[in-house]
């Protein structure tokens, strides 16, 4: 469990690993803010292209990336059927007594799945291809400006980085309590939602209980070796930008400036589909 | 005969590129009456074998009978086998949780649907069974006891459903020497009145040779050695390719034996030491 890294990161080494991770949280960010401004489904597909092509560059088997829209499946199908049924429109496609689909409805509904699968798709290739350290690090780097206006940016950081290194740490836990209690005659497996979470009351207080132990012990330790969060303190990995991650930088500015600018702009997609006429 | 182990194996995590082989054929019989030492080096297999005496871990390849609850069956009486094999793991003063000591001792006993009753006569027999005041212990919320209480209550927890086979994982990790004497007393007293077979896993050797009568010696998930400890502890091959310490008797055995005085009977205890010395002192 200990050399397991916590979440998904997927080592391959690829360039888009080793990119400077605040270029890709950046891009990242541009690239959400894109998401809500396409409107038609050339851009999505472009959207999609340019994505599976990053995974492929990140050397990531498509079916890893995949498996974390699984998450999202129910969301993306409950927001689809309320929209088909709830959007009213000019053209009516369905009317069997009172359910009502109209064209737009149709079209809102397919739409909104894209949207979401889009918004899930890229900010996962982000955690595949980076570890949660170098993304703790990388945030921290680009609040810097909130400083100016008294934000603990250090602190903020600090906090994340802990709790992240605690999250193997409580799991591994669990799993030994869990085994414990088991071992004198708990069944987390039968009987209805209540039953179940009765079940674990025994794992949830001693784990609660080892967590405050934990928080004490590790004040304790950065405490005494003189831990101050006023301190200037220099980084053991230094995070600077090279020739790719200007290059990575701008390939994602421009793609994403392409369809974010491309109805109000130029009719891009009307260029793309007269070269396939 | 209450536990045989035949061909075990175990694989954590198999099919992903993290998996790791922790059991290798482990082959042993458990004989009730037993006070079986398990030693080895961390992640020698150890912790992983005695959790399958109590299925907390699923058996992946060769069988487990404990008494007449045969492993290797689809559906085992899992009930029945947490019945008769308690186990205390490690620090099992962190699994504490109830509000009195009272109801964490019950919890067990309640688990195994035993009336309100018997749950009550089996929790003041357990608390007093590990050397605490029932009357006093019982109403106190179990973390406010200081950490020895806090261990012997935990050891009740396990104790009050009455096991016939009593596993311990490393019961005196942590504590201080008298501490340390005293939860083997405790372990030795309980094995007189309440679990007849003991499973005991220590990195304490001197404790080992001291209080079992058979040992167990784990090396990369296959048993390198079993026997008396006389036989394990003077199998010289055995623990150098374990990469384990001998208890300080057979140390002092052995410098004794380079400065040229010989011992007869290869002591493992201190009074076998001490025997051992007067008789050839007398010769």
């Amino acid at each position: 469990m200990n050399n397991v890294v916590f979440g998904q990161y997927y080592p391959t080494g690829s360039v888009v690993h080793r990119l400077d991770a605040r270029i890709k949280l950046l891009a990242v960010i541009f690239y959400i803010i894109t998401v809500f401004f396409i409107r038609d489904y050339v851009m999505y597909a472009a959207m999609f292209v340019f994505i599976i092509g990053l995974t492929l560059v990140a050397k990531i088997p498509l079916k890893v990336l995949l498996r974390t829209v699984r998450t999202i499946v129910f969301l993306v199908l409950v927001t689809s059927i309320i929209n088909l049924f709830f959007t009213t429109g000019e053209v009516l496609w369905v009317h069997w007594k009172f359910i009502k689909i109209y064209k737009e409805g149709v079209e809102h509904a397919i739409k909104l799945a894209l949207r979401l699968i889009l918004l899930m798709l890229f900010p996962s290739l982000l955690t595949l291809t980076t570890t949660p350290m170098e993304l703790t690090d990388a945030l921290e780097s680009l609040m810097k400006p909130l400083k100016l206006i008294k934000v603990p940016v250090h602190a903020i950081a600090l906090i994340m980085s802990i709790a992240l290194r605690m999250i193997p740490i409580l799991m591994e836990e669990t799993n030994k309590i869990m085994l414990a209690q088991k071992a004198r005659g708990a069944d987390f497996d039968t009987g209805g939602a209540l039953k179940k979470a009765k079940a674990m009351v025994p794992v949830l207080v001693p784990l609660f209980v080892g967590a405050f132990r934990r928080a004490d012990e590790l004040a304790l330790a950065m405490d005494a070796r003189c831990y101050s969060s006023v301190a200037k303190r220099t980084k053991y990995k230094v995070m600077r930008l090279t020739a790719k991650d200007f290059v990575a930088g701008f390939i994602c500015f421009a793609v994403f400036s392409l369809v974010f600018l491309n109805k109000y702009l130029w009719p891009f997609d009307q260029m793309v589909l007269a070269l396939f006429k | 005969m209450s536990i045989e182990v035949k061909d075990l194996s175990y694989v954590y995590s198999p099919g992903t590129p993290y998996a790791a082989a922790a059991l290798n054929g482990v082959s042993i019989t458990v004989n009730e009456g037993d006070f079986l030492g398990i030693i080895g080096k961390t992640g020698s297999g150890k912790s992983t074998f005695i959790q399958h005496l109590n299925a907390l871990i699923k058996l992946q390849s060769g069988s487990i009978k404990v008494y007449d609850v045969d492993l290797t069956q689809k559906k085992p009486d899992l009930k029945k086998l947490r019945g008769t094999v308690g186990m205390v793991m490690q620090y099992p003063e962190y699994q504490l949780f109830d509000e009195t000591v009272e109801k964490d001792v019950g919890y067990g006993p309640k688990n195994l649907g035993l009336s309100e009753e018997e749950i009550k006569c089996r929790v003041k027999e357990a608390v007093e069974l590990v050397g605490l005041n029932y009357k006093e212990v019982a109403d106190r919320s179990p973390f406010e006891l200081s950490g020895g209480q806090k261990r012997r209550v935990a050891i009740a927890g396990v104790i009050a459903m009455r096991p016939r086979v009593l596993i311990l994982d490393e019961p005196t990790a942590g504590l201080d020497p008298r501490g340390k004497k005293d939860i083997m007393s405790l372990v030795k007293r309980l094995k007189e009145t309440s679990s007849p077979t003991i499973i005991i896993i220590s990195h304490d050797m001197d404790a080992v040779a001291e209080n079992c009568d058979k040992v167990a010696l784990f090396s990369e998930g296959k048993i390198q050695a079993v026997g008396s400890p006389r036989e394990v502890f003077y199998d010289a091959n055995a623990l150098a390719l374990a990469e384990m310490d001998v208890p300080s008797v057979v140390k002092i055995a052995r410098e004794l034996q380079k400065k040229g005085v010989s011992l007869q009977g290869k002591p493992v205890t201190r009074e076998e030491l001490v025997e051992a010395i007067r008789r050839w002192r007398d010769e």
